[in-house]
């Protein structure tokens, strides 16, 4: 509670007051989950603006861009640990396998080239399709590719399609994410969900995203702590030691919804497409350097 | 709501859980139940209070919420403390504290062995 507060007070005057109006809008997410009387809602960059603010003033001297490594931007022996693993990295087998699935040719004899280049393109996702009025994600991007080419589309909770966006994540590795700013009404919608999901509490602990990751972020949990929302899609897919396997964030989505004592939804699913939209833009200016390892 | 809460109603919490004086509750339960809501308090699959709070030997305590000490004082009234478990919501909308006994992640037994645990903090 005192975050907010102190948040608000900081940022009274000018263009604050949009980002005033972010904070609160957290707070209203807390406080009714957000329901259908929630305030109108800021511009996405408005609310861009107001996450750097409140990560810049609660983790001062941690540039915003060292959020993309999570906790290891701020836990500096759990940093230290983390970067020892990074010498034989445990993702590297699965990037590797990646990138033997990227040139097996599809059905028809194209590849996946014909439809990713030279695969170095994550930073074109997600995206808001206004003919398909959806937002597209890089795994149904890969989906999409492999009906063009006459193949069946791969399940999004298997191992192939994790292990194509590892080395599609890989390519990727360095560039900056941008997406588009939300503008079209249908796109509008489709961010407002995602963002109204992220502050949404659900479940038995009636947790929302946002009260760990905005609220308590740099708080420990036990001995953990909790990282902040920007830079949370960066890195994907990620080598969890829990899993011992390469995963895709929406089953990270999935298992945070889970601890929590809620429903989790399908990957891809319409709801973790749309929070994956609304984190992607607020990460907006963060490099991608996926695959990475987290525990 | 907010500057209602800020200027408000927290400097009256605060009045209260500082200032005033607490009541001598009838009887302690026996030991055996105070360790009892010990260790469902520190239970990860209970209370576990110690994600948040600091509480006496506790071992890695998180600091997400305030250290739990001196509840007592703080909590002079213990139909409040309970009150405050059941539902932490109802006294500050914002708190991320989950509601033990509304959600049901306690018995009304256990969450009745926490608080009694709590007060000799």
């Amino acid at each position: 509670m005192s975050i907010n507060t102190k948040s608000n007070g900081s940022v009274s005057k000018a263009p604050g007051s949009v980002i005033a109006g972010f904070v609160t809008l957290f707070s209203y997410g807390l406080l009714y989950g957000l329901a259908s009387s929630a305030p109108a809602y800021a511009e996405p960059e408005a609310d861009r603006q107001a996450m750097r603010a409140h990560y810049e003033k609660r983790f001062s001297g941690i540039p915003i861009e060292a959020h993309k490594d999570g906790v290891y931007a701020f836990d500096e022996d759990a940093r230290e640990q983390w970067l020892e693993l990074e010498d034989f990295p445990p993702y590297e087998i699965a990037v590797d396998e990646g990138e033997e699935f990227f040139n097996i040719p599809l059905a028809d004899g194209a590849t996946y080239s014909d439809c990713f280049g030279d695969g170095a393109i994550k930073s074109q996702y997600p995206y808001f399709d206004e003919e398909r009025s959806e937002v597209i994600t890089l795994e149904l991007a890969i989906n999409d590719c492999r009906r063009q080419h006459g193949e069946e589309p791969l399940p999004y909770n298997g191992a192939e399609i994790v292990r194509l966006s590892a080395y599609i994540a890989f390519l990727s590795r360095g560039q900056i994410i941008a997406v588009a700013e939300p503008v079209s009404e249908p796109a509008l919608a489709a961010y407002n969900d995602g963002k109204r999901f992220y502050s949404s509490r659900r479940g038995q602990l009636n947790f929302a995203c946002s009260s760990c990751h905005v609220q308590l972020a740099g708080k420990r949990l036990r001995s953990e702590r909790l990282s902040a929302s920007l830079g949370h899609v960066s890195h994907w897919p990620t080598y969890r030691l829990k899993w011992q396997d390469v995963g895709s964030l929406h089953r990270r989505f999935a298992r945070c919804n889970k601890q929590v004592g809620a429903e989790p939804f399908a990957q891809q699913s319409p709801e973790y497409r749309n929070l994956e939209y609304f984190l992607t833009y607020i990460s907006n200016g963060l490099p991608l350097n996926g695959p990475a390892i987290r525990k | 709501m907010k500057k209602l809460l800020s200027g408000l109603l927290l400097p009256c919490l605060l009045f209260i859980s500082t200032f005033a004086i607490p009541t001598v509750r009838a009887e302690n339960p026996p030991t055996n139940d105070l360790e009892r809501g010990k260790a469902i308090a520190f239970d990860r699959n209970a209370g576990n209070c110690l994600a948040c709070h600091a509480i006496d030997d506790g071992e890695l305590p998180g600091n997400s919420g305030p250290p739990l000490m001196q509840m007592a004082l703080r909590f002079p009234d213990r139909d409040v403390l309970r009150a405050q478990i059941w539902d932490a919501t109802v006294r500050n909308p914002n708190t991320v504290m989950p509601p033990y006994g509304k959600h049901k992640i306690l018995s009304d037994e256990e969450l009745d062995l926490v608080v009694d645990y709590l007060l000799t903090l």
